[in-house]
């Protein structure tokens, strides 16, 4: 308890002693005057209560004994005396000299004289004196066994005069565990009769809990006594209960008591369900047979959770099974965009609802389907484990491998492609990365080295990392092993990023020695070319002497992505929905005001432009007011000038062909509504190719 | 919004435990010393919730509890007594006067906190 609180608290008791004082002289005087007594009374009960709570228990306790004489004498049950006034002076001094130490003292023989002669003016010896130090918190009884309860609670009419809000008992009744909550509302009257400020309504609760019943009691403990409350178990654990065959409507009827046996045995007679028919034959309120339905249910669902719990939680699903479904909900997301297409044309209301209800239906199914193929990325990882743990024994290097960010989830087709590019790169990092322990220690680092292994999100990609601390890439020795190869001209300026991503050039290969693990100049190059195929990239980083990073960019799934429709000229285009950001207005005046830069001013901030008019060679003129889709992508935002943004769009993506192969700022396409295909557009590499021209042209 | 409640009780300290609280756990409170004093307060300050002591000078909590039920804007409200008399006959004659529910003293600021988000939801 907070000092200043305690000091509150002693402050005030010092002030009561003193009235109390007053009280009781005045009260010798004149014996009968109830006000009197009730001053009294009222300055023990607090000194008394608020002791107990701000940790004076020794003077609550001592305070109960004084107080329960008093209260006689407020009943009138007991005289004052001069002996009693003499008393509860004295102890009134007591109550002080407790306050006065600081956490006040034990009590000794003097303030327990006080007390047995106090308790010796009570008529009849009480119970010996009750315990007044705190109760103890209600002990939160968890480990009880899991069991259902039948709860069945009526509230009085009136009960909304004492201000209690029996929904905040169902509330309360919820946390305890699984419930499910049948109301009966044929008590209600008609809306003429009906008097808004009485509850009319009962409630039938089936509460699995593991809490017992007494955590329920407490719920109701201040209405217990204005409602009808039954609660009685229905179902306690054990296997052999949860293999019993679920009990029947007619019999969870009878045991509620609210049909007789013979009123089932004829209903059963008759071909129907046995709810209806009791219902139908006004046997029974149809809101009890849904409340029997509703506990029916109850049970059978927490059996089967129980089951669940026994059972393992994945099922074992052939891999073509799922791509199978893929495929199929790609080609139900093509059509679904015809349907939708098709009704806006139509003005129909009826047939826009359904459609809508479609369209829903099907993002929530495509969404569905693609995360059963999301699987962390962590499995894949742990085998690297084994591979570093041989390939450092086989090179008499000591390797480390950390992994980082397991439990990234990527569609299971990319995690499976993945596989060999990072064995390969794993292998080229130990390989050519890591030097031996002495050359390492030579170099003040750590005999051991370390190969980390890192993915992560990062919008609708997944960046998968492979670091090392090794030797670094050199890039004079890339330069002319590159020249001699062939592989760029001898006074070409290559930036460094540029020179590293030569080693992932087709036969090349810098090791000096071929070893039986790398050094053939294939690995790099067929890495290359399989995150290629995964739509992915490849970003380098070295530093001489420090290591080397590598960095695959791939995107998290294959199949479906979310795009925004956009149309220039006559053609539709499609942009990742995850990288657009937002799109603004481009008026003639915009383009007017920038003399002749594509840039534009978006809150303040500069955003270049890319005219996809300019880009796409679209003939034609542009409209009066064209729309900028901007983009975030790691080198800054960029916006795309379109004609027109058509909306959100869901892509299903498909390959263009070999033909295509050299279009690299189109990465696919896609079928839209109308039959109609909408090119894919490459966000970064239609960046880096206008940015090559723009530097060429400069 | 966060929820008026009004504290009443004779005593400072028990005042200043309930607001200081109440306060922490994100309600507003309006304190009354006793009976008089919270009816007086009570109108237009569109409290949602009392809690009131039994034993006070001048208005006693039971009265109070009655004179609160007969105003129309708190008719509904819960009001919770604080009394240290467990016993029945006190409480009974607190729920016949309208009063919701009760919290025996000496109670601990999350016994408190529990009974109030009972009944206040």
């Amino acid at each position: 308890m907070i000092e200043s609180q305690r000091e509150a608290y002693r402050a005030e008791a010092y002030d009561l002693l003193a009235e109390l004082e007053t009280s009781l002289l005045a009260l010798e005087e004149d014996p009968g005057d109830m006000e009197l007594i009730g001053r009294v009374f009222r300055a023990l009960h607090t000194i008394k209560g608020s002791g107990a709570m701000f940790g004076f228990d020794d003077i609550a306790a001592f305070t109960h004994d004084v107080e329960t004489v008093f209260d006689l004498v407020r009943n009138e049950k007991q005289g004052v005396t001069k002996t009693l006034v003499d008393l509860t002076l004295r102890a009134g001094d007591w109550i002080r000299g407790m306050l006065d130490e600081s956490d006040g003292g034990a009590m000794d023989s003097r303030g327990s004289e006080i007390t047995s002669a106090l308790r010796e003016l009570i008529p009849k010896p009480d119970s010996p004196a009750r315990q007044v130090a705190q109760t103890p918190l209600p002990a939160i009884d968890d480990e009880q066994v899991e069991k259902t309860y039948r709860i069945f609670l009526r509230p009085d009419r009136e009960i909304f005069s004492r201000g209690a809000n029996p929904v905040l008992l169902l509330y309360e009744l919820r946390e305890l565990g699984e419930c499910s909550v049948i109301a009966h509302t044929e008590a209600i009257p008609a809306v003429e009769d009906i008097d808004p400020e009485q509850c009319h309504i009962s409630w039938d609760v089936i509460l699995t809990t593991r809490r017992g019943i007494d955590a329920i009691k407490d719920i109701f403990i201040f209405i217990e006594d204005e409602c009808e409350l039954t609660i009685e178990v229905i179902a306690e654990p054990g296997p052999e209960d949860d293999d019993a065959p679920p009990r029947r409507i007619g019999e969870i009827l009878i045991e509620r008591g609210l049909v007789s046996q013979e009123d089932l045995r004829v209903a059963l007679g008759a071909q129907r369900r046995v709810g209806e028919l009791l219902v139908d034959k006004g046997l029974v309120e149809p809101s009890r047979v849904e409340s029997a339905l509703a506990e029916q249910e109850h049970i059978r669902a927490v059996r089967s959770r129980h089951q669940k719990e026994e059972q393992t939680s994945s099922v074992r699903v052939p891999a073509e099974r799922l791509d199978a479904l893929v495929n199929l909900v790609g080609e139900m997301v093509t059509v679904q965009a015809r349907l939708s297409q098709t009704v806006a044309s139509m003005d129909h209301a009826g047939l826009l609802s359904i459609s809508e209800e479609v369209e829903r239906l099907t993002a929530e199914l495509r969404e569905n389907t693609m995360s059963i193929r999301m699987l962390p990325i962590g499995t894949t990882f742990s085998k690297f484990k084994r591979l570093v743990r041989d390939l450092s024994g086989e090179l008499g290097k000591d390797v480390l491998l950390v992994t980082d960010g397991g439990e990234t989830e990527l569609d299971k087709t990319v995690i499976e492609r993945l596989n060999d590019p990072l064995v390969h790169l794993i292998r080229n990092c130990i390989d050519h990365g890591l030097e031996l322990p002495g050359v390492r220690e030579a170099a003040g680092k750590p005999g051991q080295g370390t190969v980390h292994l890192a993915a992560m999100h990062s919008g609708a990609y997944v960046l998968i990392r492979v670091t090392d601390d090794g030797a670094g890439l050199d890039a004079d020795a890339i330069r002319s092993k590159a020249v001699e190869k062939g592989l760029m001209a001898a006074d070409t300026e290559l930036s460094e990023k540029e020179l590293f991503l030569l080693i992932f050039a087709p036969g090349f290969s810098t090791a000096r020695q071929v070893t039986s693990v790398s050094g053939r100049g294939v690995g790099m190059d067929v890495v290359k070319r399989s995150i290629d195929a995964l739509r992915g990239s490849i970003d380098v980083s070295s530093q001489k002497g420090m290591g080397t990073t590598i960095t695959l960019k791939l995107p998290l799934t294959l199949a479906i992505i979310d795009g925004l429709l956009v149309e220039v000229g006559d053609g539709r285009y499609v942009l990742p929905l995850s990288i657009v950001e937002e799109c603004v207005e481009l008026t003639r005046e915009d383009v007017a005001g920038a003399h002749g830069r594509h840039i534009t001013h978006v809150r303040g901030e500069i955003v270049p432009y890319i005219l996809l008019r300019q880009s796409f060679a679209i003939t034609g003129n542009a409209p009066e007011v064209q729309q900028i889709v901007i983009t975030e992508s790691p080198g800054g935002k960029v916006g795309f000038v379109v004609d027109k943004v058509i909306g959100e769009h869901q892509t299903v993506i498909k390959n263009m062909g070999r033909v295509y192969r050299n279009v690299d700022v189109i990465s696919g396409a896609t079928i839209l509504g109308d039959g109609t295909v909408a090119l894919i557009m490459d966000v970064p590499k239609l960046v880096q190719g206008v940015e090559a021209r723009e530097s060429l042209a400069h | 919004m966060s929820k008026i409640i009004m504290a009443v009780d004779d005593s400072a300290s028990m005042r200043q435990m309930v607001s200081f609280t109440l306060k922490q756990a994100g309600y507003q409170v309006v304190e009354a010393a006793d009976g008089r004093d919270a009816l007086s307060k009570l109108d237009g300050s569109g409290v949602h919730m009392m809690l009131t002591d039994l034993n006070m000078p001048n208005m006693d909590g039971i009265e109070l509890i009655r004179q609160t039920r007969a105003n129309p804007s708190c008719k509904f409200i819960p009001i919770v007594m604080l009394t240290t008399e467990s016993q029945a006959e006190r409480k009974q004659e607190g729920k016949a006067a309208g009063a919701t529910g009760w919290i025996v003293k000496p109670f601990k600021p999350e016994q408190l906190l529990a009974v109030v988000r009972k009944v206040l939801g």
